[in-house]
Parts: C-alpha cells; structure tokens; sequence
C-alpha cells in the first residue's frame, strides 16, 4: 500500500490521473490513520494488554509456575548428583524454583513488582 | 479405533540416511512439516507475485498476517525488534500451520511430539543468549541484577532470576506441547463415545447425538486454541527477545 503507483488497471494513465490518485491515496492514508492510530514507539514491557482471551492467560500462568519449580528441581538434584551434598540440593534450589515460579508468574499476569523492575 | 494415543504414533516412511549412530528417518511428522512449509510458502509467495493496490483474496489473507505479526512485534519489543520479523513470522506461521494441518481428518500434529515444541523453544532461548551477548556484552547480565535491591538480598534474588530466565524455554514449549497433545485427545476420546454408544442398538444409539455435539463444539475450540496458541508462542518470543534488546529493566 506504500506506493501508490502500482496498480494493475489496463487503461491507460496520464501522469495527471496519476497525480489524482496518489492525492487520493494519501487522503484516504491521513483518514486511516487518524482511526487506526498504532502504539509505534511504545516498548511494552507488560504482556497484559495482548494476551487474547483469559484461557490462554490461565494456561500461560499455570504452566510457569511449574517450568520454574521444574527447573528448580532439575538443577537441584544435578548438583547433589555432582557434588554430592544430597539432599540439600535438591532442597534449597527446589524453594528457589519455587521462588522463581511465583516471580514468573507475577511477571506474566503483569503485576508491578515495585521499585524493583522500573519502567524504561 | 479405541486408542486416543494411537493418532501421534509416528510411522517411518524411508530412511534419509545415517549421522554416526542415528538413523534420519523420513516420518508422518517431517511430512506434515513440509506440507506447512509449502502451504505457508505458497500463501505467501503466490499473492504476492502480483501485488495490486486493490488486494485479492489471497493478498489480503498474507498482508493481513504481516501486519498482525509487525503489530504484535511493534507492542511487545519496541521498534528494534523488527529486525526479529522474520524469525518470529516464520515460527507463528509455522506453527499455525501445523497446528491447523492437525485438525485435518488424517492429519498428524506436529505440535503435539514435545522435541518440536522443545527445538523451537531452544531455538529462541539461545538466539536471545547469542544475541543479547553480542549486542549488549557483560550488560546483558543486568536481566539478572535488577536495580534497587539492597545488597543482603541481591545474591539470593539473582539465584531467583537465574532459575526464572532457565524456565522460560520450558514453560514456551510445554504450553504449546500439552494445549495440542490435550485437545486431540479430548476430541479423539468424545468421537470413540459417539461409535461406542452407536454400537449399543436402538434405544441407546439414539443418545450418541449427545457427545457428537460435543465434538463439533470442541473442533470449533480446538480452531480456535490452534491459533491462540500460535500466537501466545509468536508473543513470548517477543518478549524474551526484548530482553535481549533491552536488558537493564
């Protein structure tokens, strides 16, 4: 739609038809874009605002909840696998997972977490 | 019939040829991958051959998905992340595609096998890692170290914010993975209550109309969580990649 020239009408253009119609397409550019004004220069951080419905919220939260207390528990139990300070591990980096499941979660369903994460 | 599992069984077709130890098999699953990928390219690539200012059918169809993607882009990583457009326009058409494609009668989801969830998720975890290093250096640390946080506590939220930045390609890929996996076999479990019941004879067969309502009203949800959940993956990977374009927050 940014060139106005391109068209594929069989007739023959003048250069003043032409002139007409850029002038028409700008007109009716200005129009769209007076209704249909775009967020350009925002940098959203909150992902509130275009999440679609309520059940793709609801998957998206429950499902990061529980990849952070995964997480937390994979890195756990390798540690004590490694270094062999099996159970504490697995204990303090499950409680860790847990925290960054909360955090995820409170980061997804765009709750302002504070001074702590201020906006650019 | 019976089994809901029985449809994301993969059946080998021709074997592709061997690297070391493994063998590269042609399956059920590359087909319908390939078929998303010519069925993508064609929509974009045949309209588009003969642009008009009036657009066709067909070229409304792909401007209309360019600009929702840009938009979608635009809102979560600011206008840097537009160089991401390719990327993130590939994964949610590829990703539609194949979720679509599953839908078919005798079609296969792709979706629904957790490694290509995983591989797409991984794909944009690392290309955060690699990008943020390389754009942002040592800064690209600050995702982990948020401002204003008293010292005591800052090794204890850093951990926190490690484990959380770790989760993040499981949750991308498990949602995607399990909306799919759930949902045919939802579907496949409520048609098996339509045969079952049809088989009991006359007075019960009359009641298989019930779960056959259902199946229709769960194809039209399953259309919709097919696109819904193309889009949530499309959305995250803007999120994270703003991370990588704007650490500090």
């Amino acid at each position: 739609m940014s060139d106005g020239a391109r068209h594929n009408g069989d007739h023959g253009n003048s250069p003043s038809e032409e002139a007409a119609l850029s002038a028409r397409l700008k007109r009716l550019g200005e129009r769209l874009g007076r209704q249909t004004h775009r967020p350009v220069d925002k940098d959203a951080s909150a992902s509130t605002a275009s999440d679609p419905s309520a059940m793709a919220r609801g998957f998206r939260l429950s499902t990061e909840l529980v990849a952070g207390v995964l997480v937390g528990a994979a890195l756990g139990w390798l540690l004590d696998r490694w270094l062999g300070i099996s159970p504490w591990g697995l204990i303090v980096f499950l409680l860790l997972g847990f925290a960054a499941g909360v955090l995820n979660v409170m980061r997804a369903a765009g709750v302002n977490t504070g001074s702590y994460r201020p906006p650019d | 019939m019976g089994d809901p599992i029985h449809q994301f069984q993969l059946k080998h077709f021709f074997t592709l040829g061997h690297i070391g130890p493994y063998e590269i098999v042609f399956t059920n699953s590359s087909l319908f991958m390939l078929l998303a990928l010519v069925l993508t390219a064609a929509l974009m690539l045949i309209p588009t051959r003969r642009r008009s200012l009036v657009p066709s059918r067909a070229q409304s169809v792909a401007e209309i998905s360019y600009e929702f993607v840009a938009n979608t882009i635009r809102s979560t990583a600011g206008k840097e992340g537009m160089k991401f457009f390719p990327l993130v326009f590939t994964i949610f058409m590829f990703v539609l595609a194949v979720n679509l494609l599953g839908l078919l009668p005798y079609g296969f989801t792709v979706t629904s096998h957790i490694i290509v969830t995983v591989a797409l998720a991984l794909l944009v975890f690392f290309t955060v890692i690699i990008y943020g290093f390389w754009k942002n250096g040592l800064r690209f640390f600050k995702l982990f170290v948020p401002s204003g946080i008293p010292i005591y506590i800052l090794p204890l939220i850093v951990f926190i914010e490690v484990l959380s930045f770790l989760s993040r390609p499981i949750s991308h890929s498990v949602r995607l993975f399990a909306n799919m996996l759930a949902g045919h076999i939802t579907l496949k479990v409520f048609a098996g209550f339509i045969i079952m019941l049809g088989a009991l004879g006359f007075p019960w067969a009359a009641g298989s109309v019930l779960p056959l309502l259902l199946v229709v009203a769960l194809t039209a949800l399953e259309l919709l969580v097919a696109f819904l959940q193309a889009y949530v993956f499309a959305i995250l990977t803007c999120i994270y990649l703003n991370d990588a374009i704007h650490p500090g927050h």
